[in-house]
């Protein structure tokens, strides 16, 4: 077994700037239909926690380590639990990638305040079995 | 249409340096371009192009030269007219 590790760091005001430009465009091409219900509130969308997701995409690609493969954004779901932990959902090409890396179990921890975004993943590798990603 | 490119680069990529001083097969990313700003310049390239980039061509490889987003438009062009 192996271990992969990936982090990302996002400007939160970059993520309210593509929201201003591009709006559905933007929030329809990287997030899950449950992402944004996840970071609805009484206010709105809350860009922190959109951030925060966008983030935990990037850490993720960071483990999948694609070639050259093309990975959409909304293949890698960030799902929340109720008692507020955050687990990660592959699908399509992203779960195909992780198969094929022998990409066992992810972990997956988010963090958010103020002007920053932040999230580290974690794979767990097991080469030469073909993973099962749900 | 690289001209094309670059403007658009100049309003959505977000790069700490002067686009115009960037050669057609200078490495995006190594210029400063974040993953985020690269999903904006996809967004505002399908937005002034009338595009979508599928799935198999949402890779680091396709945006990380004007030269690389050039032939990326040029295929999807070709694929639209076909």
């Amino acid at each position: 077994m192996s271990l992969r590790v990936g982090t990302d760091l996002v400007f939160v005001d970059t993520v309210r700037g593509s929201i201003r430009s591009h709006a559905e465009h933007y929030l329809k091409r990287v997030y899950t239909e449950r992402e944004l219900e996840d970071c609805q509130t009484s206010n709105g969308l809350d860009a922190e926690r959109l951030a925060a997701r966008f983030a935990a995409k990037e850490a993720t690609m960071k483990v999948l380590r694609p070639r050259d493969e093309g990975i959409p954004l909304r293949s890698i779901e960030v799902r929340r639990d109720p008692s507020g932990w955050v687990e990660l959902e592959l699908s399509g090409p992203a779960a195909a990638l992780a198969n094929e890396s022998g990409i066992t179990e992810l972990a997956l921890s988010i963090s958010h305040e103020g002007d920053f975004a932040a999230a580290v993943v974690v794979a767990s590798c097991s080469s030469g079995s073909a993973a099962t990603i749900r | 249409m690289n001209d094309e490119i670059r403007e658009i680069l100049k309003g959505h990529a977000r790069l700490p340096v002067d686009v115009d001083s960037l050669a057609d097969d200078a490495d995006l990313y190594e210029a400063g371009m974040t993953s985020h700003a690269s999903v904006n310049l996809m967004l505002a390239l399908e937005d002034h192009f009338d595009l979508e980039f599928p799935d198999h061509m949402l890779k680091r490889s396709v945006f990380e030269s004007i030269e690389a987003i050039g032939r990326a438009l040029g295929e999807l062009r070709t694929e639209a007219a076909a």
